[in-house]
């Protein structure tokens, strides 16, 4: 058996939505006049002190009738992504070149539409039942996501929810290659979205990494995270005539624990090194980093120690939660997102709401926005249960 | 093309509350002993710290004891293989937790289930216990999961030429859940699946096409009715192929429009 080599995909198609705003031209403009999404916590019966990244008119806008099995506020962010910047237009094209069987669909998640279980429990029947419009047994299973985009997109071919907490929706670029490499499919759309939900912002503040106010990533007095929802989406194909570029990937796991990283980074560092290895990149050429950069403790310590030991001072590295939140299986889709808006707008975003910066910190990490052409960005998820993935993306020649 | 070359099927685990075990599964399904009249204690996740191993969840002990049976079926180190694992549902149990806390007092929920009730549970107990720094995956596909997860960790091991262990499970739910969710007993089963080295190794071959559930091949044996309430129960046609030595194709469910038609070569 010969190994199959990896090469390039082409990113022809790609949105993103999410606090800070709808689409790619909003996202920009939100990047470019330091604008945050973040607003005080409102979700919920009794909301916990915090900000959140919410993203507006959700409650409002219910899914089209034919897919009314699959309602629920987590699809309904998930629509919300596919009709912007003309996606599901790019996907009906691709449908049309390659087949509806021949396109996967890959979307990572942490919680898919569990805010609809929960929300069923607040309304349970006398005799212990489900509401009856909530007895819709998909929304119920993490692969309600999955299945809805594969529905709505009209496609026939593999679908697979991927969910590894906040290193989901990067993870969906590596199961993508295999399958177009393998053969399995000639184009795939992956993604990701989570929404608000109470097992996340409950559940995080159990674990103390809850911030009551705006998050600052990599600010020596960060207090934590704050939780944002967001829908991302990119359309992957082998063969294209133009797009950006997904150069490589690596993923490695901690072995650490359960919700801590390794205090050393192992498990990032072989990420990173195994996605500069598959893109055939040198810490040199890597011109742009969106860090994980959740503004937890210990998160952003390892982090900016491994860009500080690895990186030439020249490569500029920020985090965006500051903008959106820490928007978790969607995270990976949504910084993918803003990595290549950096590349084709020459705006790399600073890192928002940071005063003084921990003292971990090299001179790669950046406060303040700045306007440089750059072709080479990498991308850095890294999750609950020690599962990371680092994304390299580009523009341009690829010599 | 839409097919994968041949791979080799190098260790094979099934753990069912009445089948605990692939030893007693085969022989259930090939009809030479009945199941246990019993239902069996869930099995000891012995990967974990000691402290560990009476809180793990049921998903976590199902999918580690499965996963470290086909690893020594294998003859392959644990430390040393990436890893698919996948689930209908995930942890039923610790979701009912979480949605029945949310909705009377949401700020005492504990931090422990909390973490646990992440998809990648099992995955990340399992990278931990055995130290592997290796990837590994979690994936959800609904009634098509097994499938999924069998197809994701054959490309893997066709992509890039390494050993990969897919591990398969769902458990019993629990709760108002259950009657959107509905799943009873442990089923978890395990593959070790690496590149082919020889000519007596068993071989998997699989093709993607379209089709309907009418294509789709049924359970057949006496296993059949024991798990027929567990989510995962999909997966069992392709063990009953397994259980015997001679060969032969199965046909499972990859979506709606997709199917995973799976070839296996017979056995010594």
């Amino acid at each position: 058996m010969s190994t199959l080599k990896f090469r390039p995909l082409r990113v022809t198609a790609y949105t993103v939505c999410s606090a800070a705003g709808t689409g790619r031209a909003a996202t920009l403009s939100a990047l470019v006049e330091r604008r945050s999404g973040l607003t005080p916590n409102d979700f919920g019966a009794s909301p916990l002190a915090t900000w959140i990244g919410r993203v507006p008119g959700l409650e409002e806008q219910a899914l089209p009738a034919a897919w009314a099995e699959w309602e629920c506020r987590n699809n309904r962010l998930a629509w919300r992504g596919l009709v912007t910047d003309d996606f599901v237009d790019a996907v009906a094209a691709a449908r049309e070149r390659y087949g509806a069987e021949r396109i996967a669909v890959l979307i990572g998640t942490s919680t898919a539409s569990i805010g609809a279980s929960e929300d069923a429990y607040r309304r349970l029947e006398s005799d212990g039942r489900y509401p009856a419009d909530l007895r819709r047994p998909i929304v119920h299973t993490p692969h309600s996501l999955g299945d809805f985009v594969q529905h709505a997109l009209a496609l026939r071919g593999i679908a697979v929810t991927v969910a590894t907490a906040c290193s989901s929706s990067a993870k969906v670029f590596g199961q993508a290659e295999r399958l177009i490499r393998a053969g399995l499919a000639d184009a795939a759309v992956v993604g990701g979205v989570d929404t608000l939900c109470g097992s996340t912002l409950f559940g995080f503040n159990s674990l103390e990494l809850i911030a009551s106010e705006r998050c600052r990533p990599f600010d020596v007095a960060r207090h934590g995270i704050n939780i944002g929802e967001a829908a991302g989406f990119a359309l992957l194909e082998r063969e294209a005539g133009s797009g950006a570029w997904l150069l490589g990937y690596g993923e490695s796991s901690d072995a650490h624990h359960m919700s801590a990283p390794h205090p050393e980074g192992v498990g990032a560092r072989r990420a990173l090194q195994d996605a500069l290895e598959s893109s055939q990149l040198t810490p040199a050429s890597i011109d742009y980093i969106n860090l994980h950069g959740t503004a937890s403790l210990k998160n952003d310590e390892v982090e900016a120690r491994l860009v500080a030991d690895l990186f030439p001072s020249r490569t500029f590295a920020s985090s965006t939660k500051g903008w959106t939140g820490h928007t978790l299986g969607a995270a990976g889709i949504v910084e993918a997102a803003i990595s290549l808006i950096a590349l084709e707008s020459g705006w790399l975003p600073g890192t928002l709401n940071t005063g003084q910066l921990d003292p971990a910190c090299g001179p790669q990490i950046r406060r303040e926005n700045e306007q440089r052409r750059a072709q080479r960005a990498l991308s850095f998820s890294f999750g609950f249960g020690g599962s990371n993935c680092v994304l390299a993306l580009g523009r341009g020649d690829l010599t | 093309m839409s097919a994968l070359p041949p791979i080799a099927i190098e260790g094979v685990a099934f753990w069912h509350t009445r089948m605990p075990g692939w030893t007693i599964a085969r022989a259930v399904i090939r009809g030479e002993q009945d199941a246990s009249a019993t239902p069996a204690p869930r099995p000891t996740p012995g990967l974990l710290a000691p402290t560990e191993r009476r809180r793990a969840p049921d998903t976590v002990a199902l999918a580690l004891e499965v996963a470290a049976r086909a690893c020594e079926a294998a003859d392959r180190s644990p430390a040393q293989l990436r890893s698919v694992f996948a689930s209908t549902y995930g942890d039923l149990g610790i979701s009912d937790y979480m949605c029945a806390t949310l909705a009377g007092t949401p700020t005492l929920i504990s931090p422990t289930k909390f973490h646990n009730s992440v998809h990648n549970a099992a995955a990340g107990y399992w990278s931990i216990g055995t130290a592997s720094h290796a990837s590994y995956t979690a994936i959800s596909a609904y009634r098509y999961t097994f499938a999924s997860a069998v197809l994701e960790a054959a490309t893997q091991v066709v992509c890039d030429e390494q050993p990969v262990v897919c591990v398969a499970f769902d458990v019993e739910a629990k709760g108002p859940l259950g009657t959107v969710a509905p799943s009873t007993g442990l089923l978890g089963v395990a593959l070790v699946l690496a590149p082919p080295r020889g000519e007596s190794q068993r071989t998997l071959a699989l093709r993607v096409e379209q089709g309907s559930a009418a294509d789709i091949t049924q359970a057949r044996s006496g296993a059949a009715a024991l798990v027929a309430e567990n989510a995962l129960a999909p997966c069992l046609p392709f063990f009953e192929a397994l259980a015997h030595s001679t060969p032969a194709s199965v046909v499972l469910a990859l979506s709606d429009h997709c199917l995973l038609h799976a070839q296996v070569s017979g056995s010594q």
